[in-house]
């Protein structure tokens, strides 16, 4: 599909921009809707358009294999460990109140770091999901 | 009758409940039975938010000028639900994958074929 | 979009069944705006229409099968099916009615969470991430065993060149 002149430019423009609106509903799912789930998915799709476009190898030399592994879990650890520094902190576990001075700041930060963690595991799943799919299909070079 | 009215988006609920059940049980094809399924899921999601609406409220994100609010309670366990639901079907895919590549084929009654077809020839052996 | 669950139900070519998937997933996320329920909805339209129909196309493209003719007349399923609907219509009757404001739904704890105590606008972010969040951990760790198990459901081990372990 990388010889199609209008899906090359038009995939050039797109998707910086929805990059940008993943990162936009991540931040802002205080103030309207959005969160964590909402940017992560649309973080992975915006990887599964360059993937779709440009070649699975190409998608892979941008976010590799390792990295997508990582992020799995990594989100699940950055969410537990919002709430052990609750406890290090002195409140209870997931206890945002503990995290500032000020009970409300630490609210927002408390939210902050946990929606930052779902979104990073949501992006990781989707993206390894489609990875697994998408190389199944090529025999004796599919990988994990 | 005016019962049925009121009590509307809880029918077309049903139906679409119904259907998605329907697919599930009738349908020997596996992917059209994940499908089926994720059609049952959705439904579910209208069953649990269409009660927390209140006519003339709004989104339930706080500003000055509203003063009634759907309820977020639905909202915040259907999230949930939608993300899980997901899973379950990206898992489900998986696993059809594999019994494709097993069984060759990925038709119900085909595969229960095959597994008495390798029942039938071990019982021979024994 | 019963009337697309309809055809859905008839059609048997696999790939247009994905794609009216996707289309209902998207008539039901526009529903879910018009119950105010925006939040889900973006949710709905992203994972449903989005990340859901990416991989169902993908098993399929894996599968490469059309559905068969079914062998026997569905009349036991459908006869379950009726009578499940009709149950259940019958259970509904007793709900509350559409957008009653007396609702036990709309009594107990929303209005408390309504009141704006930690400053946070979206009052659907702040339940999940804050009131409620032992449940959003445990969604977030569903979702990284969903993902685990599918690395462990479809990995490849490079013994040989072609070679995949069964």
């Amino acid at each position: 599909m990388k010889n199609d002149l209008v899906l090359r430019v038009i995939g050039k423009l797109l998707i910086p921009f929805i990059l940008l609106f993943a990162l936009y509903v991540q931040f802002h799912g205080d103030f309207g809707p959005g969160g964590g789930f909402q940017a992560g998915t649309i973080f992975a799709a915006g990887i599964v358009f360059y993937a779709l476009i440009f070649g699975l190898e190409n998608a892979r030399k941008v976010i590799p294999d390792r990295l997508v592994e990582a992020m799995l879990a990594a989100g699940v650890l950055l969410y537990a460990g919002v709430g052990v520094a609750g406890l290090l902190l002195g409140g209870n576990y997931l206890d945002y109140f503990a995290l500032d001075a000020d009970p409300i700041h630490g609210q927002h930060r408390g939210i902050f770091w946990v929606e930052a963690g779902v979104a990073v595991t949501v992006c990781g799943v989707m993206l390894k999901i489609f990875y697994m799919f998408a190389s199944r299909g090529e025999d004796g070079r599919g990988e994990a | 009758m005016s019962e049925l009215v009121e009590h509307f988006s809880y029918i077309v609920t049903v139906f679409l409940m119904v259907a998605g059940l329907y697919v599930v049980m009738a349908r020997g094809n596996l992917i059209k039975k994940l499908v089926g399924l994720s059609v049952f899921q959705t439904s579910v999601y209208l069953l649990y938010i269409a009660p927390g609406k209140l006519l003339g409220g709004t989104a339930p994100i706080l500003a000055s000028q509203y003063s009634v609010y759907s309820n977020p309670l639905p909202h915040v366990l259907i999230l949930t639900a939608i993300v899980v639901g997901v899973a379950t079907l990206a898992l489900g895919l998986a696993l059809t994958v594999r019994i494709r590549e097993a069984y060759g084929t990925i038709e119900e009654d085909e595969i229960i074929a095959l597994d008495h077809r390798v029942e039938d020839a071990r019982s021979d052996e024994r | 979009m019963a009337f697309t669950v309809w055809v859905l139900a008839g059609t048997r070519n696999l790939f247009g069944v994905v794609v009216l998937s996707g289309i209902y997933s998207f008539l039901m996320a526009t529903v879910m705006v018009a119950l105010d329920a925006v939040d889900v909805a973006m949710t709905e339209a992203a994972v449903g229409a989005g990340v859901s129909t990416v991989l169902m196309l993908g098993a399929l493209h894996l599968c490469k099968s059309e559905e068969a003719k079914p062998a026997h007349r569905p009349w036991l399923p459908l006869a379950l099916s009726a009578a499940t609907a009709v149950l259940l219509i019958y259970g509904a009757l007793g709900l509350p009615d559409f957008a009653d404001p007396q609702a036990p739904i709309h009594q107990h704890v929303s209005p408390r969470y309504l009141q704006n105590e930690i400053d946070v606008p979206n009052v659907v972010t702040a339940v999940l991430a804050s009131f409620r969040g032992y449940d959003t951990l445990g969604e977030t760790t569903v979702v990284f065993t969903a993902g685990a198990g599918i690395i462990a459901l479809l990995r490849r081990r490079k013994i040989k060149r072609g070679g995949n372990e069964e």
